[in-house]
This record gives C-alpha cells, structure tokens and sequence, in this order.
C-alpha cells in the first residue's frame, strides 16, 4: 500500500522553475531516496511535500488522502514529519522543550513521556544536555536533537532533509545507523543525501532528480550499478 | 537623600508606564518580526475609550479600563485580520508602510471624531498621594506602575514556564521549524498582536487620570517607547522591562538636575552610547533579534 503519492508536482520560485512534474511514490515500511546534485529540487520536494512551499501544480496524496491543500501545521497531525535541512533546532529553548515541542500535535501529546523515553533510549547523549539550550550543542548533537524531535510527532512517514550535512565523516556514520534504527522500529523513510554512498545502502529505493526532472529510478542496488549514477554522485 | 529618594520613586513609576508599552512592542517584533508603529495609538484609544465612558456615564476610570478591555481585543482581532495577517512574509518596508499607515490612520480618524480639543479625566484621586517617609508617591501612578509589572511578571511565567508559551519561543525563533511541529503559526501571531495592543489600551486607560487626552499622544509615547525596545533587546521581554525603568529613571533625573528639556536628549545620548558599546541592547543576541522569552 502506498503511502505516500506524488502526482506530477510542479514548483516555481517566482520566474524560476524548481520541479516540473515530478511523480514519486512511497510504500508503507520503505525506505526512499531521493538523488541529485545540489540545486536539483531535491529539498523542494520534501518542503512541497511538507506544505511548506506551496506547489504551482500537481497533487499529493498521503495514506489514501489528497492533502496538498491541507496546511501545513497540519499535515503533521496525520503523521507526515519533515526533518529540515540545517536541523532548524530551537536555539533559545532547552533540549527537552525541543522534543516536548516536537509532539506539538495533538496525538503525540497524548503520551509524549513514553515516545521521550524511547528517543532518550534511542540517542543517549541527549538526556544528558535535556537542560541545555539547544544552539549550545554541536553539530552532531543538533543532528540527533532534530531526528529526536521529528520521532516525537510519532511520524507514519519521516522525511530527512540531508542529514549529514556540514558533519563530520564520523559522525555521518553514526547519524546514518540512527537512520538504520528508525527504520528498523518500522518507520517509513523518505531522505535526500550528498552522501549517496551509504544512503543507497540504507534505502529500498531511489529516484534521481535533475533541473527539477526525474530521470532515473529504480531498486538501491539498481541504482548503485548504473553507469549515470556511479559517474556524477559516486565518482566512479 | 530625601531628594534621591522621590527622583528614584519618580522615574520608577514613569518607567512602569512605559514598561506595558515596551514589553507589547517588543513581543510583536520578536514573534511576528513587526514593527508596530501604531502601538502607542491603541494607547491614545484606551484613553479615549476611558474618558468618554467616564464623562457621559461618570463610570470610575478604572472600572472603564476594564469594560474596554473586549472593545480593545475585538479592534485588536480586526486590524489583526485586516492588516497584520497580510503584511506576514512581505518585505519589511510593506510592514513598516502597513502599520505607519495605521497608526495615521487612527490618530486622523480620532482628530475628525474627538477634534484636537485637549481633555483631561478628573477625579477625586487623581492628585492624591502617599507619604511614606516623607515621599511623595502618586497613587495612580502607582496603581499602573502595579499593573505593569503585574503584567510583565505574568507575560513572563507564561512565556518561560508553560508549553504553549514554549510554542510562542519556538515561532519566535524559527517559523518554519514551527510549523513543522505543527504549531498553528497565524493563530499565535493573531494572538500575540491582539494581546499587545490590547495591553497597550488598558495602559492608555490606566494613565487617562494622569495625563492630557489627545489624538496625538501616542507620538510624545512612541519615541521613547522605541528606543526601550532597542535599548532591551529586541524581542526580550525582560530586557524591556528594565530599559524601561532605567529610561524612566534617567528622564526623572535629568529632568531635575538639568531641566526637562534635557530629559529626552539625555536619554537619546545614553541610548547611543549603549548602541555603540552593546549594539544588541541589554538581552538581544547579536545579529539575531530572536527573542527566548527572557
């Protein structure tokens, strides 16, 4: 079953185009990505898919509902979670408000304490900064406070904008495995990576998105082993 | 010593004025990143609220105050509605244009209705006062000082200790995160707008026993008023607070050891000098402006 549903979707900045009829797909339980150079449209889509940038045309459908004109405070109420790119913390407010506000919604306010439990579990170096502003972490840890705080709406679909973006190669690791657990707890993935590499190893499946278009898609392992793929985002 | 005292006492209470004014101001700015030129006119509106429900009803000012309370929140929801909620995402000069243009608009539309006749609301305690110690203390200076800080300590615990002021912050210093949590991001600005100028209207209503009713008193306001927003840091709350009393504080001394005449001028170069030293004032973060509820 499809859980999410991209029909031809077009974006425009002003005079700019930034994606032309774009269709894309997610299945319950999978894990896609999203390819491309910078520039591509790749964080269009996720903020198109999110509500935050309005399309020009096209439609949205998630879990069996168009939503493309529902707001987007609350697209989230129903499960569709973006983490954005530059993790976009809460700098002035501390690490445990942050995730408090990130089960804003009505649902996951219900039983924010246990979803707060299990994203302590989950990433152990938050409880102990959760009295520390967030702006004072470092990039790592805003990194995981971000993913933290997405996990607390209690997401059906958790949308990564490049999260390893500005990290150090060790940490990407680190933030990747994370990426790894959530999947494996059952949460459907949707991310946008530079770092194609270990991207494609934790995807199902990929789409590859250039000026805006697509021009590829298949299976990671497809994708891996094509010739395009290899020569701009791999380097091979 | 005695002489301190009463300046110390007078520029407190003249800070407290300007403190209600201050702390809506600087809200607005830190949540909605406007800057409201026709805060001080919602003052002036108050005033006339109060006034004319005092002299065609002979109702007590303070009772007034709070029968225009709904009246000020209901104009607050319309001009929220008609041009607040508009000027949200265009560039700063439509913002600047939108709300000077309001406040032209208020202080005309109060000349053609009121004409520019100067009244005054009299009443049996208006020149009363408190003796402690041989000080002079006006007591409806008092009662507002009283409010204000009331309202200031309030606006506080709410912003700092309670979730939904956790979610005022969270708008405040990134919008689109906000949205992201789900935060209904219109509603806390029509909120936040609403709340302020309504404050600033029971301010105007609580200051009618004391100063000259005109359409034009919210311009002799909303110089000094700016100037404790930058001055705080735009967008802190508490750093409002306290610019506010400090300005008040230094108008009441300059106004006596060198003369009223100084009183502005000193705290205009106070002002400068604090700009080139601490250009974030107080309590603002340097190139941020993003307030933390502090």
């Amino acid at each position: 079953m499809s859980l999410l549903e991209v029909k031809e979707l077009s974006v425009a900045y002003g005079d700019m185009v930034a994606l032309e009829g774009v269709s894309i797909e997610v299945a319950v339980g999978e894990a896609v990505t999203v390819l491309g150079a910078n520039a591509a449209g790749k964080s269009t889509l996720l903020r198109a898919i999110s509500g935050l940038t309005p399309p020009r045309a096209g439609e949205v459908g998630f879990a069996g509902e168009r939503i493309d004109q529902v707001p987007a405070h609350e697209r989230i109420e129903r499960g569709l979670v973006l983490v954005p790119e530059g993790r976009m913390v809460f700098p002035f407010l501390s690490v445990e408000d942050n995730l408090r506000l990130g089960a804003f919604s009505a649902k996951a306010r219900a039983d924010w304490e246990t979803t707060l439990e299990r994203v302590y579990t989950m990433f152990p170096r938050l409880p102990e900064r959760r009295r520390q502003m967030a702006g004072s972490l470092s990039g790592g840890e805003q990194q995981m406070l971000a993913l933290g705080r997405g996990l607390m709406g209690l997401p059906r679909l958790l949308m990564l904008d490049e999260p390893s973006l500005g990290l150090a190669p060790l940490l990407v690791r680190e933030v990747m495995d994370q990426i790894a657990a959530i999947r494996e707890e059952g949460v459907t993935i949707l991310i946008v990576e530079q770092n194609v590499h270990q991207t494609l190893k934790l995807a199902d499946r990929g789409y590859v998105l250039e000026n805006g278009r697509l021009t590829l898609s298949g299976t990671a392992t497809e994708l891996a082993a094509s010739d395009e793929v290899r020569r701009a985002y791999l380097g091979m | 010593m005695q002489l301190t005292l009463q300046i110390i006492a007078n520029g407190l209470l003249l800070g407290g004025l300007y403190a209600l004014l201050a702390i809506g101001l600087t809200l607005i700015f830190g949540v909605l990143r406007v800057v409201n030129f026709a805060h001080a006119e919602f003052m002036m509106l108050g005033m006339f609220g109060v006034y004319w429900i005092w002299r065609l009803t002979g109702i007590d000012p303070y009772l007034a105050t709070i029968i225009i309370i709904p009246l000020l929140f209901a104009f607050g929801l319309l001009c929220d509605r008609l041009i607040i909620q508009r000027t949200i995402g265009a560039p700063e000069v439509t913002v600047v244009f939108a709300t000077l243009g309001l406040s032209i608009l208020l202080q005309n539309a109060a000349l053609t209705a009121w004409t520019a006749d100067i009244r005054s609301v009299t009443t049996h305690y208006t020149g009363m006062v408190l003796t402690p110690g041989g000080l002079r203390i006006s007591v409806p200076m008092l009662i507002s000082f009283a409010v204000a800080m009331l309202a200031a300590l309030g606006l506080w615990l709410f912003l700092s200790r309670t979730f939904y002021g956790k979610a005022i912050q969270a708008v405040a210093q990134n919008r689109e995160a906000a949205v992201l949590m789900g935060i209904n991001v219109r509603r806390v600005y029509m909120w936040t707008f609403t709340v302020a100028v309504t404050a600033a209207g029971v301010m105007g209503g609580l200051i009618a026993p004391l100063y000259s009713i005109y359409p034009r008193i919210g311009m002799s306001f909303i110089v000094t008023v700016f100037v404790i927003v930058v001055l705080g840091g735009l967008g802190s709350v508490s750093g409002a607070v306290l610019a506010a009393l400090l300005i008040g504080l230094v108008e009441a001394s300059a106004g006596y050891l060198i003369g009223t005449a100084w009183a502005e001028l000193s705290y205009f170069l106070i002002f400068l000098a604090v700009l080139i030293v601490r250009p974030q004032g107080f309590f603002g973060r340097r190139g941020a402006e993003v307030f933390g509820g502090r």
